[in-house]
């Protein structure tokens, strides 16, 4: 573990010094400068700053502060009421320890744990631009089938991220250039030809916040995680979706997937095929697989296209009959 | 006055040192303080097979020492090469320790080690068992000492006359021993003596060993070790950390600590093989068998031979008349497989008791009752008598318990909203051994009794049994013995191991206590090695039956244990709080073999790539629902003076099988490639 200084933020637009990086829950941070595999010279606490905040909007959204703790963001009850799919998520994540450190801008900035990069003696491309990739040979059985490159295939592991994608929250980001938004489905990049790179975010900038804009049929929201064992795992499939249904009929559908792709998977093929569709199990297969049509599945992995299919029509059919 | 003292043993006392572990004052091997104690760093190879020509270290680094075999100590060589640690260039396995970084602090040794540069010249390795892998070879023992083949009859020909027969293939992967308390040693040099605090299953083995590398006589070497927080066999000899920290320590001529990581759990401290079992069985209709055949692949590694038992169980679980049992290894340039909980007889009742659950379906017999028809009267190898076996007790009182009777045998037809839901059994052996111990009493002024004995306490309730026993062989109440354990100065005992520690330091106790009584001294010392050299020579073995309730969901494929019970015929259960305990824990580490653990292999790199505890699963509390265990009066007094069969290692045979076998009663679909999970089920689910 490298030597590293430790100072406390005092405002979000502070930005940062090249080799410096945020530190907020430490959850994964630290394992990874333990490993080896992050190597700050600095880190800029920022849980000192007043971001751990939940706050109601005008217009009926929640403004979620960067650092408010996951256990907290779970047992609020205006998220558990208005928006149930995130709570659940965020429960799905995890252990109870876990849980009360880690926070709502950490949990998105979390890195893959593609167990390649989470090893600095291998060649990751996300280490080392250029070493390789040797997942796709080796072992991707939890990678991505979605939205990866011949350079890398890694997935987003975050629960929470899904149920933000599907809800379609906004992160609001400060830096040095000033104070923007970015939808939390064009956060996370693609890897394409450069995986080092994770985020759309400039070195320095800081998430502040994570806005739920007004969604009121998300009272009929839920998320649903496959994974290898009972409690803290992490996903191999999950899906988080909000169900509008009028007459037997889909008025409007939010329809995310996690732990298929490098970033929480929005599925906006299969929403726009549903909309206006009968509000059935046939429909919500179809609409899967339309969505998973893109998929390009390695050695290991193509049963994540069945377990998503199957998630996705469980879920929607149990939030149709709630519906009725 | 002695008649009417209630017996210490058969009473549930709780873990003696139970208040001190759960408020953390119980001291493990690395927590003691130790004069200016400086920590060592291992570092572990990156390649599978090369030469490590030289060792760069950052000269400004702030260390005490960089070791590796271009400047480390020289050893005596000893008869477990893994310990020859930074001798030669050779490196035989990823992860292999090739250099120990010395420094002040934990974060400066650790990096140190990750920025050293190693000159490495690599070579091809070869990482993947396989069936035809060219270089298979068969063994002249497998573990510890058992002929590697064996074979009476016909079995050939018996087979192609069988009225039905099943030929199947099981796999199970590799399988990390990862105790809660990892491998770690404090060593600290004082006028030529050695004192190791070390976390281990066998202290003065670990002295003798230890010391033999330093060329030294045991007694110079002192190994504390009080506490320890699991081993499942991988502590039972001395591992790297201890040598890497002896030989730290005298180079920087101060105390130095070695405690491994959790990543190094998977390559330095020993794992279970991953075995292909071949099991052919060939029966009559009604359920007799004919013919047994259980073949196994597995291997080992360049540095040294470590021949898995993997079908020795098959020898003495059925009757059968033709018969062959036999093991080949591949040497690989991977670490060296080595002890894990029931080595042998764990994997090998993977496969004998799922292709038995298979012929009982082809057969349409109930899968106890098929048990029930081939029970043998004797061992049916050697054709020596058992000195008890209630097997078919187990499986009849098992099968009562958990409401076997009346189960539809057919596969896939209970379902309850998305879950599929099935029963399974399997069966259960372990043999009981004991081994030559020796213990010492004393009657001290305010009358009290120490009793001394170089044994060590897994966290099992070894120290607490123990004082049960001498409780009783002196007659006095339990508060009247002071134990002592843990430490290479005591009076020698066996290794924790093979589920023989209460057997033979208990058979050594009660001897002490005896003779004291009998010689009216205040001192006795006792060494059993006569009557253990002059032990029952019957088949000695602890029997039982395991029965799992699965459920698995029908959307993913996620399979969920709603229930798991074992039924023990274990000899005389000393203490039932302690011994439910172990029992559970092998079922539950059974559970984790069924469905959860796997070590992973990517053979370009050389290596299992989830080495943590994020990546290679064991089951959570969450994972274990209902669960129970419960066990025979069995009276069997020829096997040691306690009545005691072990218990430690018997719970985790034939409880992944029973789920296996229930996984199939569920589904329909039988996943013969451990561990079972969702990907193997889903796309076969209806």
């Amino acid at each position: 573990m490298k030597t590293f200084d430790y100072r406390t933020a005092d405002r979000s637009s502070a930005g940062l010094a090249p080799e410096a990086m945020f530190l907020a829950g430490g959850t994964n941070l630290v394992d990874l400068m333990k490993l080896g595999v992050a190597t700050p010279d600095v880190l800029v606490d920022v849980t000192k700053l007043p971001l751990d905040g939940i706050t109601e909007r005008p217009d009926g959204g929640v403004r979620i502060g960067a650092t408010v703790r996951n256990s907290d963001l779970a047992a609020d009850p205006r998220i558990r009421r208005g928006f149930p799919v995130l709570s659940q998520a965020l429960l799905a994540g995890a252990s109870g320890q876990l849980r009360n450190m880690a926070t709502t801008g950490g949990n998105l900035l979390q890195r893959t744990r593609c167990r390649y990069f989470m090893d600095a003696t291998k060649p990751c491309n996300k280490h080392a631009p250029g070493t390789g990739c040797p997942a796709r040979e080796g072992d991707h059985r939890n990678l991505a089938i979605l939205g990866g490159s011949e350079a890398c295939v890694a997935t987003h592991p975050s629960d929470m991220a899904v149920a933000l994608a599907a809800l379609g929250a906004v992160v609001r980001v400060d830096g040095a250039a000033g104070e923007r938004t970015v939808p939390v489905t064009d956060l996370h990049r693609l890897p394409g030809d450069t995986p080092q790179r994770d985020t759309v975010l400039e070195h320095g900038e800081m998430i502040t916040a994570v806005d739920l804009p007004a969604l009121p049929f998300a009272t009929r929201s839920a998320y649903r995680k496959a994974r290898d064992r009972a409690s803290y795992a992490f996903a191999v499939g999950s899906v988080a979706a909000a169900l509008d249904v009028d007459d037997g009929v889909v008025r409007e559908v939010r329809l995310a997937f996690g732990a298929v792709a490098p970033k929480p998977w929005r599925a906006t093929v299969a929403e726009e095929v549903l909309r206006g569709r009968p509000a059935t199990e046939e429909s919500f297969r179809a609409a899967a697989d339309a969505e998973l049509e893109a998929a390009r599945p390695l050695r290991d992995n193509a049963y994540k296209i069945d377990l998503i299919r199957n998630l996705t029509a469980a879920v929607l059919t149990r939030l149709a009959g709630e519906a009725r | 006055m002695t008649a009417t003292l209630p017996t210490a043993v058969g009473a549930p006392l709780a873990r003696l040192e139970g208040p001190e572990k759960v408020t953390g004052t119980a001291k493990y091997a690395a927590e003691y303080r130790t004069g200016e104690v400086a920590y060592g760093w291992v570092v572990q190879s990156p390649v599978p097979r090369g030469r490590l020509n030289a060792v760069l270290a950052d000269p400004a680094a702030d260390t005490l020492a960089v070791l590796w075999h271009g400047n480390a100590p020289r050893l005596k060589s000893g008869d477990d090469p893994e310990l020859d640690v930074l001798q030669s260039d050779r490196i035989s396995y990823r992860g292999q320790a090739v250099a120990l970084v010395v420094a002040g602090t934990l974060e400066a040794a650790r990096r140190a080690a990750q920025e050293l540069r190693l000159d490495i010249t690599t070579e091809e390795h070869d990482a993947l068992l396989r069936t035809d892998h060219p270089g298979l070879y068969t063994p002249e023992r497998v573990n510890p000492a058992f002929p590697a083949e064996t074979s009476s009859g016909d079995v050939d020909t018996a087979l192609a006359a069988a009225a039905v027969a099943v030929d199947v293939t099981y796999r199970t992967p590799a399988l990390h021993n990862n105790p809660m308390e990892p491998h770690a040693t404090i060593a600290r040099w004082q006028d030529g003596d050695l004192e190791l605090h070390d976390s281990n299953q066998h202290p003065s083995g670990v002295a003798a060993t230890v010391g033999a590398l330093f060329g030294l006589p045991p007694e110079r070497v002192h190994v504390i070790t009080e506490h320890v927080g699991g081993g499942f066999g991988s502590k039972g000899t001395a591992r790297p950390n201890a040598v890497l920290a002896a030989l730290g320590a005298k180079v920087v001529g101060r105390p130095v600590k070695v405690v491994l990581p959790r990543q190094a759990m998977f390559s330095m401290v020993g794992h279970r093989t991953p075995t292909i079992q071949r099991i052919r069985l060939g029966a009559e209709p009604d359920g007799t068998l004919t013919a047994i055949d259980h073949q196994a692949t597995e291997q080992t590694s360049r540095l040294f031979e470590f021949a898995e038992q993997t079908t020795v169980v098959t020898r003495h679980m059925y009757a059968a008349p033709n018969r062959r049992t036999g093991h080949r290894l591949a040497r690989l340039d991977m670490p060296t497989p080595r002890w894990m909980r029931a080595p042998g007889e764990a994997p090998g009742m993977v496969g004998l008791e799922c292709a038995l659950d298979e012929l009982a379906e082809r057969l349409g017999i109930d899968p106890i009752e098929l048990r029930v028809r081939n029970e043998p009267a004797v061992e049916p190898e050697t054709g020596v008598p058992f000195t008890s076996r209630h097997y078919v007790e187990c499986l009849r009182a098992g099968a009562e318990r958990f409401g076997w009777a009346g189960r539809d045998p057919r596969p896939r037809q209970r379902r309850d909203g998305d879950w599929w839901i099935g029963t399974g059994m399997a069966g259960a052996t372990y043999p009981t051994m004991a081994q030559p111990s020796t213990a010492r009493v004393r009657a001290l002024a305010d009358g009290a009794f120490e009793v001394a004995i170089g044994a060590t306490d897994l966290g099992t309730g070894a120290r607490t049994i123990l004082t049960q026993i001498a409780a009783d062989a002196l007659a006095v109440p339990v508060e009247r013995i002071r134990i002592r354990i843990g430490d290479s100065t005591l009076p020698k005992a066996s290794v924790a191991g093979g589920s023989s520690g209460s057997a033979s330091w208990g058979w050594a106790v009660t001897g002490a206590c005896r003779e004291l009584r009998a010689s009216g001294r205040d001192e006795a010392t006792f060494d059993s090695s006569e009557l253990v050299q002059h032990q029952e020579k019957d088949g000695r073995h602890a029997f039982g039956a395991h029965f799992a309730e699965v459920r698995v969901d029908a959307v993913t494929g996620e399979v969920r244990v709603s229930r798991l019970f074992g039924m023990f015929a274990a000899g005389r259960i000393l203490n039932p709080r302690t011994a439910r305990s172990q029992l559970l824990g092998g079922m539950i580490m059974g559970m984790g073999m069924a469905l959860h653990e796997e070590g992973v292999l990517d053979p370009a790199m050389g290596e299992w790539v989830n080495h943590d505890l994020a990546e290679y699963h064991i089951p959570v509390h969450a994972d274990v629902e209902d669960i129970d265990a419960a066990w025979l009066d069995e009276h069997d007094d020829r096997i040691n003076p306690m009545g005691s069969k072990g218990i430690g290692e018997i719970g985790i045979v034939g409880s992944p099988a029973a789920i296996v076998n229930a996984v199939w009663h569920a589904t329909g679909i039988r996943v013969r490639d451990l561990p079972v999970r969702l990907d193997k089920l889903l796309s076969l689910l209806p």
